[in-house]
């Protein structure tokens, strides 16, 4: 959709369309992503990858790949997993160990085994394949279900259970409740293994230089802790890891988070003394990367009143993370900030279970566990309206937060900060013709077809904090996720931005240019935003959790409000008056009501920089600032049974998806997409319009057609493009977004954060209108994703009179 | 045997280039790593996401599914050559900057290959033919709504000018 030249909210900048400072590079060819960086002498990495779900590790014999041309190395798991330590976990469960290469057994196929270092990556591919393993399978689980049960085979027997974390949450007065409301439903919704695939696999550069002793990296990362859990586990103090951020991001959405694949090679590039890259082909992407989604089912019960008021819910949460984990168990942790959806449900129980199987280990996805939780949450409300025979839309409205009620706190503890969900339900509804829509649905049937419409509701919890950390593991006092920017002025007057992250398409370069022109009222096109390296960075979290609006664009803020404020002090200085008889504009200062007695900014900045002798008596002389900001309302630890305050803003976005389904292909078309969506002040309208269309893809997806299948003995049959399927432009229609906007009070600028709309609702919707089409034939569907199969079956058992 | 190097001449970007290359080489690596023209991006390696294509003698291809000696006496055009002669963005390249049709750029050069060969053929393609052109061409963050927008805005953009 296209946006307004000026500013909706009274800015100068802020809100007004703006092309991304990014893009020129981009379309010209010219950005710098991991693969092209080509290090003098640099060396390649290849892998050999279990071929076995569970197996021992024998023996391994790397005589003939060593004796092949152009190799320089072999490295095992015996001396690499002796030689580093084992990658960090979030919850507590220090048995659970984890290294890029297998320590004596492999846990599921794909697994790496051993690497491979050459002079060309496909001499790497050469030698590795004369690498003979042997092995001896062991007993292996892969349905989670079968993990649960006794007796199972234990994925870690060292930890004595496939259970990574389970802990039962009841928040207000859960069975009370079920008691006495009129109406009880139960269900399961089942949320298939998918993630995010960017188009750019994971990469990582290293070279060690034995003269400083410092190992530089440059990764395709986005990843909190990067650096210091790099050096954690080589062993080495934090300042020998130095990070280079200014390496472009080919897509990442959450999942690029290489911490495996960066000890590898900072350990050979350490070891070999040579630099040392490795970027991921697609398979090792799908498979070995360890960047598979959440694979979760829930059991939903609701307990409900004729008039369609949701008195509580009770949710149990299995979640299949795979062989290893990360922060993947944390995954059940966030949605705790948004568990019963934007409704004003007083009691909940929430019964989380982290889960391993023999299968490739989960890393974070786009909403961190929200998109699922919403899926069945919305699968709820719309099996509650019609458990009533009641209108889902009138439904929603009902048990929606409604505006007076902010701030809002929920049953788990969270208290939301602004909204009007009841107002962007209505503007998406009346962009999408609801009376329209319907019609057309009920034509369709009446002519034969197929058709149905779907409605979603959710929150978009923004502001990334890690308060599930605390809550999911209390030996971990983690309170702070703060974010940081140093702002400078140079001599000539110049701006620049120093951000402390790399990015993937977010464009931070646009936002704190964006930012810092608001604030010193310069024109944003002059300012240039360039990233530190880890160990010049300030402090920073990286873009996770839909947290650079609010915290990148907060620490801008501030930064920029101390030069400002630094600049009037000098003007006062000068003029012997006080600070408040001076005012600011176009970075120039004047007196009040004398807008001709006045220093301009290249005068102050001047001063700032050469004449210390016009700076008030103990100012630093230069030009320049820093602020780093804790996370707003952050900072707590959880309460005996489990309520915290975990994000700080909640934006929200309501679905509207009309779907016609093929009788006999059982093709799913999607005719209609409106989202509406209020993520309070919008920084850069485009930016935030364009990742809600990405995410409304991503979410198609998600609903439709991606999964990573398993074979029974645990070989992934989905690990190329052509079975793991991406939405293509074929399959992913017009979208219509409607903008709102609910200002956080929280916020420099109003704004909330946004990066995981369109993925947070949309699976959600998309399931409610497959529904809603299948529901005049008596079948449903609640597993994702609905692929043509399933609808395809679905549609038959029901003309069998067999509903599955 | 990888060992064995086969003499190519290609023309890429308007410039004659001569080189040995193994037969294994693709053409992706060729232009790569050995002409370190690092605009074309590698993303799946067997033909399906696009991020590789460029253009052989002006039609879209997969430049990781075809050898370099498979170039060899063609004209290859890749996103460095779309550019105007002065070095500016092409009406193209400024449109995906105006509508935001890319996020993190990775799958763009592909994307912009794809565009412009359809704009090439056709300077006024419904928004069915531009789906269909980049239908071949995975992208991970735009949804493709302002891809489509931007090849739109080009379309008329060129037409106007003319």
């Amino acid at each position: 959709m296209s946006v307004a030249e000026k500013s909706p909210y009274g800015y100068r900048y802020i809100g007004a369309k703006r092309r991304a400072k990014e893009h020129p590079r981009f379309v010209t060819g010219r950005g710098r992503y991991v693969a092209d960086i080509a290090l003098p002498g640099m060396k390649h990495v290849a892998l050999v990858a279990s071929p076995h779900a569970s197996a021992r590790i024998v023996a391994v014999d790397t005589k003939a790949a060593l004796a092949m041309p152009g190799v320089l190395y072999v490295l095992t798991g015996e001396e690499f997993c002796a030689a580093t330590d084992s990658l960090a976990i979030g919850v507590d469960a220090p048995k659970v160990t984890r290294w890029a290469l297998a320590r004596g057994v492999v846990r599921y196929a794909g697994e790496w085994v051993a690497a491979v270092v050459a002079e060309s990556r496909a001499l790497a591919e050469d030698a590795a394949e004369r690498i003979d393993v042997e092995y001896e399978t062991l007993p292996h689980v892969i349905d989670p279900e079968e993990a649960l049960k006794p007796g199972a085979p234990l994925v870690h027997p060292a930890h004595g259970s496939n259970v990574l974390y389970h802990r039962k949450f009841v928040w207000g007065p859960v069975e009370e409740a079920f008691a006495k409301a009129g109406h009880r439903i139960a269900f399961r919704a089942t949320w298939g293994r998918s993630a995010t695939v960017p188009i750019e696999t994971f990469g990582v550069a290293a070279q060690w230089d034995a003269g400083t002793g410092i190992l530089d990296i440059w990764a395709s990362i986005q990843m909190p802790k990067y650096p210091d859990q790099t050096a954690r586990a080589l062993r080495l103090p934090g300042n020998a890891v130095r990070v280079h951020y200014d390496v472009d991001v080919g897509g990442s959405y959450g999942v690029k988070r290489g911490i495996k694949h960066t000890v590898l090679v900072g350990y050979l590039a350490k070891k070999l003394g040579v630099p040392v890259r490795f970027v991921e082909d697609r398979l090792e992407n799908m498979r070995g990367g360890d960047m598979q989604g959440p694979d979760r089912f829930f059991d939903m019960q609701v307990a409900f009143d004729a008039d369609g008021t949701i008195r509580a819910l009770k949710i149990r949460a299995v979640d299949d993370v795979g062989a290893y984990a990360g922060r993947s168990p944390f995954q059940l942790g966030k949605p705790v900030t948004a568990i019963c959806g934007p409704y004003a449900i007083p009691a909940v129980e929430y019964e989380p279970t982290s889960l391993m199987t023999n299968k490739t280990p989960q890393e974070a996805v786009r909403g961190f566990g929200q998109s699922p939780t919403n899926f069945a949450i919305e699968r709820a409300i719309d099996r509650v309206a019609a458990h009533l025979k009641m209108d889902r839309v009138e439904l929603r409205r009902k048990n929606l937060i409604r505006k007076e009620q902010f701030p809002y706190t929920i049953p788990s503890g969270s208290t939301y900060d602004s909204g009007d969900y009841h107002a962007v339900l209505d503007k998406a509804l009346a962009a999408a013709d609801w009376p329209a829509l319907v019609r057309a649905r009920d034509d369709a049937r009446r002519a034969g077809r197929l058709a149905g419409i779907g409605v979603s509701t959710c929150l978009e919890p923004s502001g990334g904090n890690s308060a599930f950390e605390v809550l999911f593991n209390p030996k971990v006092e983690n309170t702070t996720w703060m974010d940081s920017c140093l702002v400078r002025v140079d001599l000539s007057g110049a701006v620049t931005g120093v951000i402390n992250n790399s990015s993937s398409g977010q464009g931070h370069e646009s936002l704190v240019s964006t930012v810092l022109g608001e604030i010193l009222e310069r024109d944003p096109a002059g300012v240039r935003v360039v990233r530190a390296d880890s160990l010049t960075a300030l402090p920073s979290n990286s873009p996770v959790g839909s947290r650079m609006a609010v915290m990148l664009g907060g620490a801008a803020a501030g930064a920029a409000k101390t030069i400002r404020e630094t600049l009037i002090r000098i003007a006062a200085h000068n003029f012997e008056c006080s600070p408040e008889d001076l005012e600011y504009r176009d970075g120039n200062v004047n007196l009040k009501g004398a807008p001709e007695k006045r220093l301009t900014w290249d005068q102050l900045v001047e001063i700032a920089h050469r004449k210390y002798h016009k700076l008030p008596p103990g100012m630093e002389p230069g030009l320049q600032a820093k602020f780093t900001w804790q996370v707003p309302t952050g900072g707590g630890l959880p309460t005996p049974d489990g309520r915290i305050q975990i994000y700080p803003c909640y934006s929200f976005e309501a679905h509207v998806v009309f779907v016609e389904i093929d009788r006999d292909t059982a093709k799913p078309a999607l005719r209609k997409y409106v989202v509406g969506h209020d993520c309070g002040v919008m920084i850069n309208p485009d930016i935030v319009h364009g990742m809600t269309y990405g995410g409304v893809a991503h979410g198609i997806g998600a609903a439709l057609y991606e999964k990573f299948s398993y074979t029974e003995d645990g070989q992934l049959a989905s690990g190329t493009f052509m079975d793991y399927l991406i939405p293509s432009a074929m399959e992913v229609p017009g979208v219509k977004i409607v903008d709102h906007c609910t200002p956080s009070p929280l916020t420099e600028f109003g704004q909330k954060g946004s990066g995981e709309a369109g993925y947070l609702g949309g699976p959600a919707a998309i399931a409610n209108a497959v529904n809603d089409a299948l529901a005049p034939l008596g079948a449903a569907i609640d597993t994702l994703p609905m692929s043509h199969l399933a609808i395809w079956e679905a549609i038959t058992a029901s003309r069998r009179g067999t509903p599955p | 045997m990888s060992g064995t190097l086969h003499s190519i001449s290609v023309e890429v970007n308007g410039v004659r280039r001569e080189a040995r290359v193994p037969a294994r080489l693709s053409l992706v690596d060729w232009l790569r790593d050995e002409l370190r023209l690092t605009g074309t991006h590698v993303g799946c390696e067997h033909g399906v996401c696009g991020a590789c294509s460029v253009m052989l003698d002006g039609e879209p291809v997969r430049s990781c599914l075809m050898y370099a000696v498979q170039a060899h006496g063609h004209r290859v055009t890749t996103v460095e050559g779309l550019a105007k002669a002065d070095g500016s963005m092409s009406v193209l390249q400024d449109s995906f900057c105006e509508t935001h049709g890319l996020q993190c750029g990775y799958c763009t050069p592909g994307m912009l290959i794809a565009a412009q060969a359809l704009l090439d053929a056709n300077p006024d393609p419904g928004e069915e033919q531009i789906r269909d052109a980049i239908g071949g061409n995975l992208c991970r963050c735009t949804g493709y709504q302002p891809i489509v927008d931007a090849v739109k805005l080009a379309a008329e953009r060129m037409r106007g000018a003319k």
